[in-house]
């Protein structure tokens, strides 16, 4: 963890995607796939700055250290950004073993940063051993820390809408954890009642159906290989719970591990990693194969209408020779 | 086409040292800053000035921004100067808001404080100062 400076200039570069950015991802690469990647979403105000703070604290008291990342959104209107979750991890300052670091989403829909998955490599190079990555706010649709992270926690809040909402894709699907926070609210059942109610629904309750409760097997992995997300209730602001969730969190890590979890899960990142670095590089590249003035003429046809936007793409691609 | 290359935010560091809580103007800043197109990243008060100088370490700030309004600025100003220059952001510059008499600024000055906004600044004038001392 040697040098917090070099490491913020590093997240710096790679961020404002300086040139350097690339040459030191490249060069950290292999000393990166240590850490466990933790993510953190939920519904604004569900009080994920404050779990990520109480758990940050629980890790350090068992003698790991922790890289924090904790995205907000950016005005779409000025390109702005109030990144305010530093207000809530106060008790972590002073602390070697903790480094964190405020991200704005720059435009990124999907609950991160585009650079975000580059800042848990650096920070994984650093050595941390567990990096959590807490999202913007997230609604339903915001998914993409599923993708970035080994272990996913849904953070919900009791009072946060019908329990139809609930039932609608996105966030819960990608839950490893689900924590009901603010759990010494008075209607916190009702929240759990919810998410136990949507769980059974879903396969892993469904092949035990005929079972009693009492011989249901409880959350976590499944006979049959599958993981049921365990439902944890914490009061974060207060600690209360947090032991329980980190207890899961180191648990679902093990599934991982024995289940080739791991394996799986950094082959789709490895893929989605390479989708995501050509997606950036190819149309500057074919772009500049293209003869002067091409570019400008395409879009003239296509605004008259000579030309339909498909057509243009298929022209475009045999101009640039690219379909061989 | 594809995003711009080499986009540099400006990063800047709103903190509130010191125990008063009166953190409007902070805020107000923090506010007219994002509006302005930068990242400020809003730590919220009592922060002492080893939190400021770690806070502005770890984010990489280019600036940092300091609201005092206790009276406390001037034992509060060189210990935040003294922090940032043992983390090596010696170089950051540092701004100061709030109430600040007259016969204070020299000396503020003197030890490092680059600007001072009192009651009544312009927000835009924090904006075009900080836009040119990144610069």
């Amino acid at each position: 963890m040697g040098n917090r400076r070099a490491l913020a200039r590093a997240i710096s570069l790679v961020e404002d995607d300086q040139p350097e950015g690339p040459q030191i991802l490249s060069d950290l690469y292999a000393h990166t796939g240590r850490a466990h990647v933790i993510g953190v979403t939920g519904s604004p105000g569900a009080g994920k700055s404050t779990l990520v703070n109480a758990l940050a604290r629980s890790y350090r008291a068992a003698g790991l250290t922790v890289g924090v990342i904790a995205v907000d959104p950016s005005s779409p209107f000025s390109g702005g950004a109030l990144l305010g979750d530093r207000i809530r991890m106060r008790d972590l300052t002073g602390d070697p073993g903790v480094f964190i670091r405020s991200m704005a989403s720059r435009g990124s829909l999907g609950g991160l940063a585009r650079a975000t998955f580059d800042v848990v490599q650096l920070m994984d190079a650093a050595g941390f051993d567990r990096i959590l990555v807490e999202t913007v706010g997230a609604g339903q649709a915001e998914v993409e820390i599923a993708e970035a992270a080994h272990t996913t926690i849904v953070v919900e809040a009791p009072g946060m809408g019908d329990e139809v909402q609930t039932f609608k894709a996105g966030l819960l699907e990608i839950a490893d954890i689900l924590v009901v926070n603010k759990a010494d609210r008075s209607d916190v059942d009702r929240t759990v009642l919810a998410l136990q109610a949507m769980q059974s629904l879903g396969s892993a309750a469904a092949a035990h159906h005929h079972l009693t409760v009492d011989e249901r097997p409880g959350p976590g992995r499944q006979p049959d290989g599958s993981w049921l997300p365990p439902i944890v209730k914490t009061v974060a602001a207060e600690g209360r719970g947090i032991e329980t969730v980190r207890g899961w969190a180191e648990e679902h890590a093990r599934y991982l591990r024995e289940t080739n979890g791991y394996a799986r899960h950094e082959g789709q990142r490895a893929a989605a990693s390479i989708r995501h670095i050509l997606y950036e590089r190819l149309p500057a590249m074919l772009l500049a194969r293209l003869p002067e003035g091409y570019w400008e003429r395409m879009i003239r046809d296509v605004v008259n209408r000579d030309v339909a936007p498909h057509a243009a793409v298929d022209a475009l691609l045999r101009a640039g020779n690219w379909l061989g | 086409m594809s995003r711009p290359m080499n986009e540099r935010k400006i990063r800047v560091l709103i903190a509130k040292p010191g125990l008063d809580g009166h953190d409007r103007g902070a805020k107000v800043v923090a506010r007219a800053l994002r509006d302005a197109g930068m990242e400020v990243i809003y730590t919220g008060i009592r922060q002492t000035p080893e939190m400021i100088a770690e806070a502005a370490l770890q984010e990489d700030v280019d600036v940092v921004g300091l609201s005092v309004l206790s009276g406390a600025h001037m034992s509060l100003c060189p210990r935040i100067i003294e922090q940032l220059r043992a983390q090596g952001l010696g170089d950051v510059p540092v701004l100061l808001g709030g109430i600040v008499p007259e016969e204070d600024l020299a000396r503020l000055q003197a030890i490092g404080i680059r600007a001072v906004f009192g009651p009544g600044a312009n927000t835009q004038d924090i904006v075009s100062y900080i836009r040119q001392a990144v610069r």
